[in-house]
């Protein structure tokens, strides 16, 4: 299987740490992985921002790069709903589009549903808060949200359920939104702050030691936010706790 | 309407955080409903399948919409009501005005409806010098605020019951300071109840009204609506022409979601169904479109006329949770007053599709299914259609598009970004122009990208 590693273009530029991470663990699994290098961005902010025509040059070169592969996988969840749920808006009856979109996975997705990874050779002797980023929890469906009355399941804390030592942090409520939000993190500021540090309130209530989460973007909010208040709390991309990386201190 | 100071979402937000004690408030008050929405709707097995049926009725009405109302004005005829067609809300209070005006009303109690705040029917009445006084508590609040409702289930949400006995002292002259709920209900209880006896016309909204019967239903927790239309001999019931369901089997469905999506309560306290006129009275029924037909047209936007007017999609949602529904500056906020206002009017509601975080949390709390989330997105695309995107807001993304479309510039532009990110003067990068860093610190730049990481990743691998 040829897998292609779909690097979001914040994660290539200001965290290549979790980019590395994902590399490292789909090798460990047995993968083979190459990282196109003409990707850049999916065109997510444009098109939230109602640009359109701005994002539609993206998404078909998107298509250009990433068709062939046998899988695409993207630690976002965002960016995987971009591809998979709104480029029908930019590109109409594509073909190879509609390919693709069946073969974009989450990691977490990707390491539950195709490799169906059941054991992993990591400790991790941690509290941790799972933060349900939004994209990836009602656009993706990579667990069961408390709006819905269908059986519950969650895919990233299975995954994080087979290491050694994890411990979870009971929120209260378990899938509210950091208020992130891509642009809206900047033009409705003071919302999306209070929501983050209410976020990060039920944490701490809570206990937890590391939050992590499968989208960076919501992460460097909230550690935005928790840098700032300085909040005892760590903060990892969930590739990164799944691929045995130290936590950073 | 004093609350409402602008229409920029984002300066009645920033507004309305700055009482962050409030905002809190504000937020737990609308989660505990949206908690006690998710414990009933849990008690139920079917409310997945409730949620498919309502939807599909909905988008089955929709599609036959004119035939439906065809059906409903012919039977509701038949029981006695005098139907009306009005395509605007200046229509709609015309209509309303000259019914009244014919039988010498000088008095009025209406009950809660969302389609004559809608229209602006207070206002206009009280310009023609009739006495209207709405009479759901929640209402009556905020209008003796001179303030509109700031959630369509919940009117007066946003007050405390401190700021409800500082305006009953003032204009019912209850004991000032006192703020037991007991009291102050009963204070208004005394004093509508006088305004229910000198009433000489009811208006009423409508929450489903019957194709095959020609009835209608109005919910309502405090009974208001029947004693406001059983006293006068002329009851007016205003409804927006997408309130119709076929038939009277599906009322089930309906009432069932209908009270558990919006209050948590298993059936709303009163279900009053009307058929046809009180014995020597007269009944007349206002179908109005304002703007809905123009969203049957459209297959982006058709769903959002399923909307029963629950409200559980501002109880989820936290933006609305966190800004307030008067942040919306329109009658109905949330995320579907985000969706349906800018259609209507674009220029003034242009921020409303991005008052969200695309959470999505609204869609999937909806029951009658509506994407919700997915419209605001659409939407989006549809204000900068209209010209409505200021140029501050276009630009960058062209900018970026531009390079996005460029590897190699991307990754040189990355590294330079990178390089000012790290050397640059903590002033330089906290300043007034970056809204990021006012309460967040910019995350830390790293030496190097992933791309050059993995470029020396696959040399070293060949080179061994
Ligand atoms: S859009 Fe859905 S959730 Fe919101 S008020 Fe209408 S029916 Fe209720």
């Amino acid at each position: 299987m040829r897998v292609a590693l779909f690097v979001p273009c914040y994660i290539d530029q200001l965290y290549p740490r979790v980019a590395m991470a994902t590399l490292d663990l789909l090798e460990q699994l047995g993968v083979d992985v190459d990282f196109p290098e003409a990707q850049t961005c999916c065109g997510q902010p444009m098109l939230n921002s109602g640009c359109d025509t701005d994002a539609l040059p993206l998404a078909e070169r998107f298509v250009e790069i990433f068709s062939g592969f046998d899988a695409v996988v993207c630690p976002s969840g965002s960016c995987v709903s971009m591809v998979k749920n709104h480029y029908h808006h930019l590109l109409h009856d594509n073909a190879r589009y509609e390919t693709l979109r069946t073969q974009v996975y989450e990691l977490c997705e990707f390491l539950v549903d195709v490799l169906k990874v059941d054991a992993l050779p990591v400790k991790f002797p941690y509290k941790v808060g799972l933060h349900s980023s939004c994209h990836g929890l009602r656009e993706l469906r990579l667990a069961s949200d408390s709006e819905l009355n269908i059986p519950e399941f969650n895919k990233p804390k299975q995954l994080l359920a087979l290491l050694e030592g994890v411990e979870f942090a009971e929120l209260k409520r378990k899938d509210e939104c950091c208020g992130f939000g891509g642009t809206f993190a900047v033009s409705e500021e003071a919302v999306s702050c209070t929501m983050g540090r209410d976020r990060i309130a039920d944490h701490l209530q809570a206990g937890t030691q590391v939050l992590t989460a499968g989208d960076m973007s919501c992460l460097m909010h909230l550690a935005g936010l928790i840098k700032r208040d300085k909040q005892p709390i760590r903060v990892m991309h969930i590739a990164e706790i799944l691929a045995g990386y130290e936590v950073p201190q | 309407m004093s609350a409402i100071k602008s229409y920029d979402h984002p300066t009645n937000a920033d507004q309305f955080n700055k009482d962050q004690a409030r905002t809190h408030w504000h937020d737990s008050s609308l989660w505990f409903i949206r908690e006690k929405r998710d414990r009933m709707s849990k008690s139920l097995p079917e409310w997945e399948t409730l949620r498919t049926c309502a939807s599909q009725i909905k988008a089955h009405t929709v599609s036959k919409l004119a035939d439906y109302l065809e059906e409903f004005e012919k039977n509701a005829t038949a029981r006695g009501a005098t139907v009306h067609w009005a395509k605007d809300a200046e229509e709609h209070n015309r209509i309303v005005l000259e019914i009244l005006q014919k039988h010498q009303t000088k008095r009025i109690v209406k009950s809660k409806s969302m389609l004559t705040e809608e229209c602006h029917l207070n206002p206009w009445l009280e310009k023609h010098g009739i006495e209207v006084v709405d009479t759901d508590l929640g209402e009556r609040i905020v209008q003796l605020r001179n303030e509109p409702p700031s959630h369509i289930v919940m009117p007066a949400i946003h007050l405390k019951k401190e700021d409800v006995s500082n305006t009953f002292h003032e204009h019912l002259q209850t004991e000032q300071g006192n703020y037991d709920p007991n009291y102050l209900t009963e204070s208004a209880r005394q004093h509508l109840r006088q305004k229910f006896c000198q009433a000489d016309a009811g208006i009423t909204g409508v929450n489903f009204a019957i194709a095959e019967t020609g009835g209608f239903v109005v919910c309502t927790n405090e009974g208001n609506a029947d004693l406001g239309v059983s006293l006068p001999k002329v009851h007016i019931a205003c409804m927006g022409i997408e309130k119709l369901i076929p038939k009277v089997d599906h009322l089930s469905i309906f009432l069932r979601l209908l009270a558990r999506s919006a209050t948590g309560q298993p059936i709303t306290t009163y279900s009053s169904h009307f058929h046809g006129p009180i014995e020597g009275g007269e009944l007349h029924i206002v179908l109005v479109d304002n703007g809905r037909s123009k969203l049957m047209n459209s297959d982006d936007y058709r769903n959002s006329l399923k909307c029963i007017r629950c409200g559980a999609c501002m109880n989820t949602c936290p933006v609305y949770r966190r800004s307030g529904g008067h942040s919306y500056a329109a009658t109905v906020p949330g995320p579907i007053g985000s969706i349906l206002n800018p259609l209507r009017d674009a220029k003034h509601h242009k921020t409303l599709p991005f008052a969200c975080t695309l959470c999505g949390s609204c869609s999937d709390v909806c029951p009658v299914k509506i994407n919700l989330h997915e419209q605001l997105l659409t939407l989006r695309t549809e204000v900068k259609n209209q010209k409505q995107l200021p140029i501050s807001k276009t630009l960058p993304m062209q900018i970026a598009s531009f390079v996005f479309q460029r590897p190699k510039l991307f990754a040189w532009l990355g590294g330079v970004g990178k390089f000012f990110l790290r050397t640059m003067p903590r002033f330089l990068i906290y300043n007034a122009m970056n809204p990021w860093g006012r309460n967040r610190e910019m995350p830390e730049a790293p030496p190097e990208s992933f791309r050059k990481q993995y470029a020396q990743r696959v040399k070293k691998k060949s080179d061994k």
